[in-house]
C-alpha cells in the first residue's frame, strides 16, 4: 500500500477515545435517571424482585470472558496470526450473542409478567439503561461480523488492524459500562 | 393497510392554515426558481461535484454559513411576528391565535440557537481553524461532510411541517414536560422538534470531535498550545463543552421520545415519572450551550482587537486561563435556570455563587480587550465597530445576568421579560455580534475582496440602536411583571406603549439586516475596487493571512513552521523568505456518502415522527450499509505531486 494513503493512526485513536467519552456521558445520564427513578415503582415490582443473583452473575461472567477473548484476539493481531484472530473473535462473538440472548430473555420474562417498560418510571429507566447497553452490544456484534469478513478476505493489513484495535476498545468499554450496571443496578438494588 | 404504509400521516395533516400554506408556497416556489436557474446555467454537476460532495473544510464552512444565514432570516421573521403581535394585537382578539403564537416562539428559539448560531460558528471554525493552525484539512474529512449534512437534514426537518403538514411544537424551545408529553401535546409537533434536534445534534457532536482532534493533533510544527491564536483556543474550549454537553441532550431527548413513542414514564405526571429530572438534564446541556455559542465569539473579538489595534493581544495567558475557567464553571451552574424549583436555600446559594463567579474570568477578558486597545493605533473598521458595540452591550448583559444569579432576586424575575432581555443581550450582543464581526473580518480571506465599509457601519448603527430600543423596554416590562410568551394581556397593565417601542426597535434591526444584504450585493458589484491581492488585507497577525485570498484548496503549499505567538507578524517584520521546496500533498477525495447517510438518517427521523415502521427499517439499513461501504473504501485520498503544487503556486502568485 502507498505510504501516503495510510492514515496516521494516533488522530483516529484519539478521536475514537473522545467518542467513547461522549458515549460514556450518555450512559451517565441514563445512570443518573435510573438513580432518581429507581424507587418510583408506582406499586409495581422493584429491583429486588427482578434481581436473580445467579442469572446476572452468569451474564456478567459471559461478558467478562468475551472481553478476555477479545484481548486474546488482539494479542494474536500483534503476533500477526490471522487464523487465531478469527478464532478468538468468533468466540467473542458467540459469547456476545449468549449475553444478549440472556438479556432479552430477562426482558421478555418481565414483559410477559406484566412488568413492561410502561408499568412504572422505575421499569422505564431499568429497561432503557440495560437496553441501551444491550443495543451497544448488538452494534458491536454487527461490527465483529463485518470486520471479520474483511479480515477473512483481506488479511491483517494496516486498515483492518486499526479497525480491530478500535473494535476491541469499544468492546472493553461496553464491559466497563456493564460492570457499573451490575454494581449500581443489580448489586446495590438487590441489597 | 394505509396506516401500514403512511403511519399517522394522512391527508388531513397536509398544510391547511394560511401561514403553513404561505410557507409551503414560498418554499416550493423558491425551490423551483433555484432549480430553473441551475438547469438553465447547466450548473447541477458543478454544484454536486464542487460543493455538495466536497470534503474541503473551506467549502463546508461556506455552506454552513449560507444555510445559517437563511435560517437567520426565518428566525428573524418569527421574532418580528412575535413582537408585532405583542405590540399591536395583544389587546383584544385580533392577530395570531394562541397556538400559532406558541409555535412561532418555539421555532424562533430553536432555530436561532441550533441552526443560526451553531451553524455560523461551525462555518467560521471550519474555514478558519485549519488555516490558523497551519493545517491542510481537518482531522476527519468524511466526518466533516457528514456533520454538515446532518445539520442540513436537521434544518430541513424543522421546516418540514410547512410542506408535509402536521403541527409544530408549541411547547417553548426546550419542550418542558409534562406539557411536551403525549398526553398534552398529542400532535407530531414535539416529535418534529425532537428529531430535528437529534439529527443536527449528532452532526454537532461529530463536528466537535473533529475540530477538537484537529486542533490538538494537526497544529503546525512548533505551534504549542500556548502559541495558538485565541480563536483556536476558544474554539477548542467550545468543542470540549459540546463534547461534554451534547451527549446529555441526546440522551434526554431520547428519553422524552421514549415516553412519547413507547409509552414509557420518565417525565410523565403519572406512573412515577419525574418532570424535574428533564428540567435538570436539559439545563445541564443548556447552560454549557450558552458558553458553546459565546466562547468562539470571544475568540473572534480577541483576533479583531489585536489586529486593528496593531498590538499583541494584552494578557494572552490570562485570556487562556479565563477561557478555561469559564469552560469549567459553565457546567456547574445549570440550576440557576430554575431557582424557583424549590431545591432549598443551600443548593440555590451554591449555584447562585458559582454563577456570579463566572463574572470574574469574563471581566478579566473584558479588561484584556480594553488594555489591548490602550495606546494602540486603533483603526475603526467595521469589525472594530462590532467589537466596540459588543463590549458595551455584552457587559450590560453580563451584569443583568449576575443580578439574576441572586436567588432571591430571581424569584421575582424568573420567566419574566427581564430574563428574555438578559439572554438576548448576551446572545445578540455577544454571540451574534461576534459572528458579524468575524464574517466581515474574514470575508476578504474567503472571497478575495473586502466588504463595503460604509454600508457595514450603517448596518452596525441600525443594529445597535435597534437592539437597545427592542430590549431596554423588555427589561422594564420584566420589572413591571410581564412574563415571557404572552400573546394577550390586559390593557390595564399599561404595557402596550413599551411593547410598541420594542417592536419599533425590531424595525430598526430589520433596516440593519437590509443594509447587510445590500452590503454584500454592492460589495460583489464593486469587488474590483476592493480586491485583496496580498492575502493580508488588514495587516493581520496569524497564519490564515499568509495564504492567498481565497486560499488554495490545500491551504499551505509548505507547512508553516511556528516559533512565535503572532508568527505572521514576526515573519513580516523579519522579511526572511527562503526558496520554497515543495513536497507531495495528500488530500481527501470528495464523497457523496455524507449526503447518503444523512438522507437515510433523515428517513429514520421522519418514520419516527409519523410512525411509519417500514420506512424506519429502510432508513436504518441504508444508513448502516452506507457506513460499512464507506469504511471498506480503500481509496479515500489522492496525491498531488510537488510539481503540480509548484505550478499552482506560481499561477497564484502571478494572479
Amino acid at each position: 500500500m502507498n505510504k501516503h494513503l495510510e492514515q496516521p493512526n494516533d488522530k483516529i485513536f484519539f478521536g475514537f477515545w473522545v467518542y467513547l467519552m461522549t458515549d460514556l456521558l450518555m450512559f451517565a445520564v441514563l445512570f443518573a435517571t435510573y438513580a432518581v427513578l429507581r424507587n418510583n415503582t408506582f406499586g409495581g415490582i422493584s429491583i429486588q424482585e427482578i434481581f436473580d443473583p445467579p442469572f446476572v452473575l452468569v451474564e456478567t461472567l459471559i461478558l467478562l470472558t468475551s472481553s478476555f477473548t477479545c484481548g486474546l484476539a488482539i494479542l494474536a493481531v500483534n503476533r500477526n496470526n490471522k487464523n487465531l484472530v478469527l478464532t478468538w473473535f468468533r468466540v467473542t462473538f458467540l459469547l456476545g450473542v449468549a449475553f444478549l440472548t440472556m438479556e432479552l430473555t430477562e426482558f421478555s420474562h418481565l414483559i410477559s409478567e406484566g412488568s413492561s417498560f410502561q408499568a412504572s418510571a422505575f421499569l422505564s429507566s431499568f429497561f432503557t439503561l440495560v437496553g441501551t447497553h444491550g443495543l451497544h452490544i448488538a452494534v458491536g456484534l454487527l461490527w465483529i461480523v463485518t470486520l471479520l469478513t474483511k479480515v477473512w478476505k483481506r488479511g491483517l493489513d494496516s486498515g483492518t488492524v486499526r479497525q480491530l484495535t478500535l473494535l476491541s476498545l469499544f468492546w472493553h468499554f461496553l464491559d466497563l459500562v456493564w460492570i457499573f450496571i451490575f454494581t449500581i443496578v443489580y448489586l446495590i438494588g438487590g441489597i | 393497510m394505509l396506516e401500514l404504509i403512511f403511519g399517522k400521516l394522512t391527508l388531513e395533516a397536509l398544510p391547511h392554515q394560511w401561514y403553513t400554506l404561505a410557507g409551503t408556497v414560498s418554499i416550493v416556489l423558491g425551490g423551483i426558481a433555484v432549480a430553473i436557474f441551475l438547469t438553465r446555467r447547466n450548473l447541477w454537476r458543478w454544484l454536486w461535484d464542487e460543493w455538495l460532495t466536497s470534503t474541503d473544510p473551506k467549502k463546508i464552512g461556506i455552506m454552513y454559513i449560507i444555510v445559517a444565514a437563511l435560517m437567520l432570516f426565518r428566525g428573524a421573521l418569527d421574532a418580528g411576528m412575535i413582537l408585532v403581535q405583542q405590540a399591536f394585537f395583544a389587546v383584544g382578539n385580533a392577530g395570531l391565535s394562541a397556538d400559532h403564537f406558541q409555535e412561532i416562539f418555539t421555532a424562533h428559539g430553536t432555530i436561532m440557537i441550533f441552526f443560526v448560531t451553531m451553524g455560523f460558528m461551525f462555518g467560521l471554525m471550519n474555514y478558519i481553524i485549519p488555516l490558523q493552525i497551519g493545517a491542510r484539512d481537518v482531522a476527519f474529512p468524511f466526518l466533516n461532510t457528514l456533520s454538515l449534512w446532518l445539520y442540513i437534514a436537521g434544518v430541513i426537518f424543522i421546516n418540514l411541517f410547512f410542506v408535509i403538514g402536521g403541527d409544530f411544537a408549541s411547547t417553548g424551545w426546550l419542550a418542558y414536560p409534562p406539557l411536551s408529553e403525549l398526553e398534552f401535546s398529542p400532535g407530531v409537533g414535539v416529535d418534529y422538534w425532537i428529531w430535528s434536534l437529534q439529527i443536527s445534534g449528532l452532526g454537532s457532536l461529530l463536528g466537535a470531535i473533529n475540530i477538537l482532534v484537529t486542533i490538538l493533533k494537526l497544529r503546525a510544527p512548533g505551534m504549542t498550545l500556548m502559541k495558538m491564536p485565541m480563536f483556536a483556543w476558544t474554539s477548542l474550549c467550545s468543542m470540549v463543552l459540546i463534547i461534554s454537553a451534547f451527549p446529555i441532550l441526546t440522551a434526554t431527548l431520547a428519553l422524552l421520545s421514549l415516553d412519547r413513542l413507547l409509552g414509557m414514564h420518565f417525565f410523565t405526571s403519572d406512573f412515577g415519572g419525574n418532570a424535574m429530572m428533564y428540567i435538570n438534564l436539559i439545563w445541564m446541556w443548556g447552560h454549557p450551550e450558552a458558553y458553546i455559542l459565546i466562547l468562539p465569539s470571544f475568540g473572534i473579538f480577541s483576533e479583531i482587537v489585536a489586529t486593528f489595534s496593531y498590538k499583541r493581544l494584552f494578557g494572552y495567558t490570562s485570556m487562556v486561563l479565563a477561557t478555561i475557567a469559564i469552560t469549567m464553571l459553565s457546567v456547574l451552574v445549570w440550576l440557576h435556570h430554575f431557582f424557583t424549583m424549590g431545591a432549598g436555600a443551600n443548593v440555590n446559594a451554591f449555584f447562585g455563587i458559582m454563577t456570579m463567579i463566572i463574572a470574574i474570568p469574563t471581566g478579566i477578558k473584558v479588561f484584556n480587550w480594553i488594555f489591548t486597545m490602550f495606546r494602540g493605533r486603533i483603526k475603526f473598521t467595521t469589525p472594530m465597530y462590532w467589537f466596540l458595540g459588543f463590549i458595551g452591550t455584552f457587559t450590560l448583559g453580563g451584569m443583568t445576568g449576575v443580578l439574576m444569579a441572586i436567588p432571591a432576586a430571581d424569584f421575582q424575575l424568573h420567566n419574566s421579560l427581564f430574563l428574555v432581555a438578559h439572554f438576548h443581550n448576551t446572545a445578540i450582543g455577544g454571540a451574534l455580534f461576534g459572528i458579524f464581526a468575524g464574517f466581515t473580518y474574514w470575508f476578504p480571506k474567503v472571497m478575495g475582496f473586502k466588504l463595503n465599509e460604509r454600508l457595514g457601519k450603517y448596518a452596525f448603527w441600525c443594529w445597535i440602536i435597534g437592539f437597545f430600543m427592542t430590549f431596554v423596554p423588555l427589561y422594564i416590562l420584566g420589572f413591571m411583571g410581564a412574563t415571557r410568551r404572552l400573546d394577550h394581556y390586559d390593557p390595564a397593565t399599561g404595557w402596550q406603549g413599551l411593547f410598541m417601542i420594542s417592536a419599533l426597535g425590531v424595525g430598526f434591526i430589520s433596516f440593519g439586516v437590509a443594509f447587510q444584504i445590500l452590503q454584500i450585493i454592492i460589495s460583489i458589484r464593486q469587488r474590483k475596487q476592493n480586491l485583496d491581492l496580498s492575502g493580508d488585507p488588514w495587516n493581520g497577525r496569524t497564519l490564515e493571512w499568509t495564504t492567498s485570498s481565497p486560499p488554495p484548496f490545500y491551504n499551505f503549499a509548505i507547512t508553516p513552521k511556528v516559533s512565535e505567538r503572532d508568527q505572521f507578524w514576526t515573519d513580516k517584520t523579519s522579511k526572511h523568505a527562503p526558496k520554497p521546496i515543495y513536497e507531495d500533498i495528500v488530500m481527501p477525495k470528495n464523497t457523496a456518502m455524507g449526503i447518503y447517510v444523512s438522507a437515510f438518517v433523515f428517513l429514520i427521523g421522519f418514520a419516527l415522527v409519523w410512525h411509519i415502521i417500514w420506512l424506519g427499517i429502510v432508513g436504518l439499513i441504508g444508513a448502516i450499509a452506507c457506513v460499512i461501504i464507506r469504511t471498506n473504501d480503500p481509496e479515500t485520498e489522492y496525491v498531488i505531486s510537488a510539481k503540480e503544487i509548484e505550478r499552482l503556486e506560481i499561477r497564484n502568485n502571478i494572479r
